[in-house]
């Protein structure tokens, strides 16, 4: 039997490292975005579809979506942390959380994969 | 940062209400806190552009849609304001951490900055959107 107690210190390292590292991918998504509007100019459907069947941007904006639902798993843990107090009702809402995004990867893959 | 932000206020007597409303936070507690919530809207905004992502590669008249009523393109503005507010104080925050910008005067500046200028990016995308 384990008595671990699930709340204090030392168990945050890791998240604040995954917050870091995906924040910093997220960041040069956005960049690679701003450089595709300004050089690229996809302007209408044709264009937008184009820009997306390509095996590359499906991988990066892939790579994209799963930093972001990482960094979104640190930071909502953060606010589950100050806000949801009996640690029974944070531990549920933690729960919905990571099926949420599991299922809005899965859906995302899906978009991606289906062009 | 609160310890930064604090440490001037020294042995000032502590205010012995919790009224929200009452309390003038700093600038880089306001950056702070903005971070916070454009932050978890950002989440909740995710299934909404998932879905819009969606449609815009469904078909031209859905492409066509999705930017096409002005309620869309506020909502684009509010969640444009969330990206840009979170992603300059979050650079703030990674520069922080590398050390540069922990004097009090630096953070307020900073703290400043990216609040105005995550206002004036999401307005230029607004009137680029118009």
């Amino acid at each position: 039997m384990v008595n671990r107690v699930i709340v204090g210190a030392h168990y945050g390292l890791r998240g604040w490292i995954v917050q870091r590292v995906s924040a910093v991918l997220i960041t040069l998504y956005v960049l690679l975005w701003l450089g595709i509007l300004v050089v690229a100019r996809p302007a209408d459907f044709t264009q937008w579809r184009a820009l997306f069947s390509g095996q590359a941007m499906k991988i990066v904006t892939w790579l994209f979506l799963v930093s972001l639902l990482l960094h979104s798993w640190v930071g909502m843990r953060d606010i589950l942390m100050d806000y949801a107090k009996p640690t029974s009702v944070r531990f549920a809402l933690e729960v919905l959380v990571v099926v949420l995004l599991v299922a809005w990867g899965g859906w995302a893959m899906q978009i991606l994969w289906s062009l | 940062m609160e310890a930064h932000t604090t440490a001037a206020a020294g042995k000032r007597a502590r205010p012995k209400y919790l009224d929200i409303t009452r309390i003038r936070q700093p600038v880089p507690a306001i950056a702070s806190i903005l971070h916070r919530i454009s932050g978890f809207g950002l989440f909740l905004a995710i299934p909404f552009l998932l879905y819009a992502f969606q449609l815009s590669l469904q078909s031209p008249e859905a492409y066509g849609a999705v930017l096409g009523n002005p309620l869309a393109k506020l909502l684009v503005i509010g969640l444009a304001w969330a990206l840009f507010h979170h992603l300059f104080a979050g650079i703030r925050f990674l520069l922080m951490d590398m050390q540069p910008g922990l004097q009090l005067q630096h953070a307020r500046a900073s703290a400043f900055i990216a609040i105005v200028a995550a206002i004036v990016c999401a307005l230029a995308l607004g009137a680029f959107l118009w």
